[in-house]
């Protein structure tokens, strides 16, 4: 079997899910005859037809407006936005329509869509295209948000975020799209959507993140154990809802942790994710929680954005930091 | 270039529907349907029924037995028209005063009480499985409209979504996005905007500069047109036309309607700090309700006692969906978990017992969920 990367396995998925589903319709600005600026969505409309894979006119809002009728009638709506930076029109219709359409109607209507964007710092972007800012949609009540960080579980989440009943906001980091290659078996096998995935098994302090920040976090654990320091690295995959259960087992056994994501630190899904240590995993804590974090200003243009995102020596210099505590 | 060098490339014209004048008086051939006396009946017991419903609405706003509501009083041939218009297995798109419309498609008026009573049952609709809910933030429904019709086309289904919006929506830009894809896409819909010349407190020329706002159909490349909202026999042949030509496959149209908001905009609402009652007056003379009475008195057999006899069953019927209003048992605190999700995540369980226990507690203690 050939190796893929994220980007190949997200096509995957998609080409699984509009082979196996009528209802599955993907669009987008870019996504039929281009295939997407990324390429996710390559072949697909020639495969499947352009009334299955669409080119949309270039509005937001309407893209997330459209999935959210087309939900409403029973169609598996797939849309994408072309940049996290450009996913801000659609939070109105999210917000106000998608997460709620379910419960105010008492299910008598549902809004099974996901809206896809590629997001992320570190490719020396133009403006705009490298925020992270997977908060907004976390703190909708009604949303999922899903995070996938290798070949596997892009292609697992995305399958599986396609055949959830409920609108999921899936963010794709694009800064690892082709940076790993992956053995992925099309055998459209879903993953489940509320679990942390643990990358690196340890016993000394609880590494927690998501997105392209795993690869900072998997090399620091990796210089780590050079010196004898044994990291459990966790993958939350599915920002909301959180799987704190995996989260507390985890630091019930290392009493440390370190968040790392790339967003702005304030109210980041670090903040939700330390408070809730406090809240409920504070005995087994020897050090307070440390955040490794985007600095809470505007993400800088590409000349500076490595130094806004976190490195393996602030994630590394973060840990040494728990373990000095006793 | 000189602007006499400039060559014309496209024109376009906007035309305007009135059958009935507002003496009720044929000005124009009337469309097979209105030659039924009882259909027109039918258009008239809606408009009286949705009026009866308002008035009492306004009441139980005003007694504190329901919360904020928003009058249709004036508007009710619009809605009617609609409504009557469309086939059950289309879909609406209503906003806030579209009464006539869904009670014809089977929407309870408890069910309208309810949701502004607080209740989210209140959009369950039990009779009604395709249309949307009450859309409140503007014209972000013209985007899902298109969505809606898009599913319809992609099934080959033979059905059309209509979605119902104000004057102030036409101001933004989900309505252009949204009537810009039914163009480009050729969408099985039709978009009405209610004209009633105001939002809020906002007049309709403030709004725009466009003439109509009809011809903001042109920039998305469909036909638009204007109608009289208050004429219900002009309103339903209008909207009727929209629909079949949409279920055709001749694709959308948008339609306004111009109409009046004799009411405030809502009942937290006081007209009178931003419009003069000599406005409100004037309108009152293009009634929709006694513009079709007068024409079905001269034209028809349409008296005083059958007048008196259609607002008693009206009244009746009102004083019924408001004692099933007063009657809805309260819904349990934990219910807000109910339909979040297809099922609720682990993650929130917490939560809803903290309020299933609350809720409890504040019943004193008993056990009875």
């Amino acid at each position: 079997m050939a190796e893929i990367t994220i980007l190949e396995a997200i096509n995957l998925a998609l080409a699984r899910a509009l082979e196996e589903c009528p209802d599955v319709v993907v669009f987008g600005e870019d996504v039929g005859v281009n295939g997407g600026v990324f390429r996710a969505t390559e072949g697909l409309q020639k495969q499947y037809g352009a009334e299955r894979v669409l080119d949309t006119p270039l509005a937001e809002s309407m893209i997330a407006g459209m999935a959210i009728g087309m939900a409403a009638q029973g169609l598996r709506p797939v849309a994408e936005i072309q940049f996290m930076g450009f996913i801000y029109p659609t939070i109105e219709q999210m917000i106000c329509h998608a997460t709620r359409l379910r419960n105010r109607t008492r299910g008598r209507i549902t809004c099974p869509m996901v809206l896809r964007a590629p997001y992320g710092g570190g490719i020396h972007a133009p403006e705009h295209h490298s925020e992270s800012t997977e908060a907004i949609f976390a703190h909708m009540p009604g949303l999922r948000v899903v995070i996938p960080s290798s070949p596997l579980r892009a292609y697992g989440l995305l399958l599986a975020a396609i055949q959830d009943p409920d609108p999921v906001v899936f963010l794709e980091p694009k800064r690892i799209y082709r940076m790993m290659k992956q053995e992925v078996p099309d055998d459209g096998e879903a993953l489940p959507l509320d679990v942390c995935f643990q990358l690196r098994d340890g016993a000394d302090v609880t590494l927690v993140t998501w997105g392209a920040m795993t690869h900072e976090t998997l090399q620091a654990a990796e210089q780590l154990k050079a010196e004898g320091i044994s990291c459990d690295v966790l993958d939350v995959a599915t920002i909301k809802p959180l799987d704190m259960a995996t989260i507390l087992n985890s630091v019930a056994k290392t009493g440390r942790c370190v968040i790392i994501h790339e967003a702005a630190r304030t109210c980041g899904v670090g903040a939700e994710i330390a408070a809730q240590l406090a809240e409920h995993g504070l005995l087994s804590l020897f050090a307070p929680v440390q955040r490794v974090t985007g600095y809470d200003t505007i993400m800088p243009m590409f000349k500076l954005e490595n130094d806004y995102m976190p490195s393996t020596e602030r994630i590394i210099t973060a840990v040494k930091k728990t373990l000095e505590e006793a | 270039m000189t602007n006499e060098e400039k060559k014309c490339i496209a024109q376009f014209e906007i035309h305007h529907t009135q059958l009935l004048n507002q003496a009720g008086e044929r000005v124009g051939p009337l469309p097979d349907f209105a030659t039924s006396y009882e259909t027109l009946l039918t258009l008239y017991r809606t408009m009286v029924q949705t009026r009866t419903f308002d008035s009492k609405a306004i009441a139980l706003q005003r007694t504190g037995k329901m919360g904020t509501y928003s009058s249709s009083l004036g508007q009710e041939a619009v809605a009617t028209g609609i409504g009557h218009a469309m086939h059950f297995e289309d879909v609406l798109l209503p906003t806030y005063r579209e009464y006539a419309a869904q009670f014809q498609r089977g929407v309870a008026m408890s069910e309208i009480l309810r949701y502004w009573g607080g209740d989210e049952r209140g959009m369950a609709y039990a009779n009604q499985p395709h249309d949307m809910p009450i859309t409140v933030p503007i014209a972000t429904h013209v985007p899902q409209c298109a969505g809606i019709a898009y599913a319809m086309k992609l099934r080959k289904e033979a059905r059309v979504a209509v979605c119902v919006l104000g004057d102030g929506a036409t101001s933004k830009g989900d309505f252009y996005e949204g009537i810009n894809l039914a163009g480009a896409w050729q969408l099985p819909m039709v978009v009405v905007v209610t004209n009633n010349h105001w939002a809020i407190s906002v007049p309709r020329k403030v709004q725009t500069h466009a003439q109509t706002l009809a011809q903001k159909a042109i920039a998305a490349g469909i036909p638009g047109e204007q109608v009289d909202g208050n004429d219900v026999i002009a309103m339903r042949h209008v909207m009727s036309n929209a629909i079949e030509k949409a279920r055709s496959g001749g694709g959308p149209t948008l339609v306004e309607a111009m109409t009046y908001r004799m009411h405030d905009h809502t009942t937290a609402d006081d007209a009178s700090r931003y419009r003069n009652q000599s406005i409100v007056d004037e309108h009152k003379l293009l009634d929709p309700i006694d513009r079709l009475r007068k024409y079905l008195t001269a034209n028809h057999d349409w008296d005083d006692a059958k007048e008196q006899r259609l607002h008693d069953e009206c009244i009746a019927e009102v004083e019924t969906a408001v004692n099933r209003y007063l009657d809805t048992p309260p819904v349990p605190p934990e219910t807000m978990f109910d339909h979040l999700y297809e099922t609720l995540p682990d993650a929130l369980q917490s939560q809803r017992d903290e309020v299933e226990l609350l809720g409890k507690q504040k019943k004193g203690g008993g056990q009875h969920g």
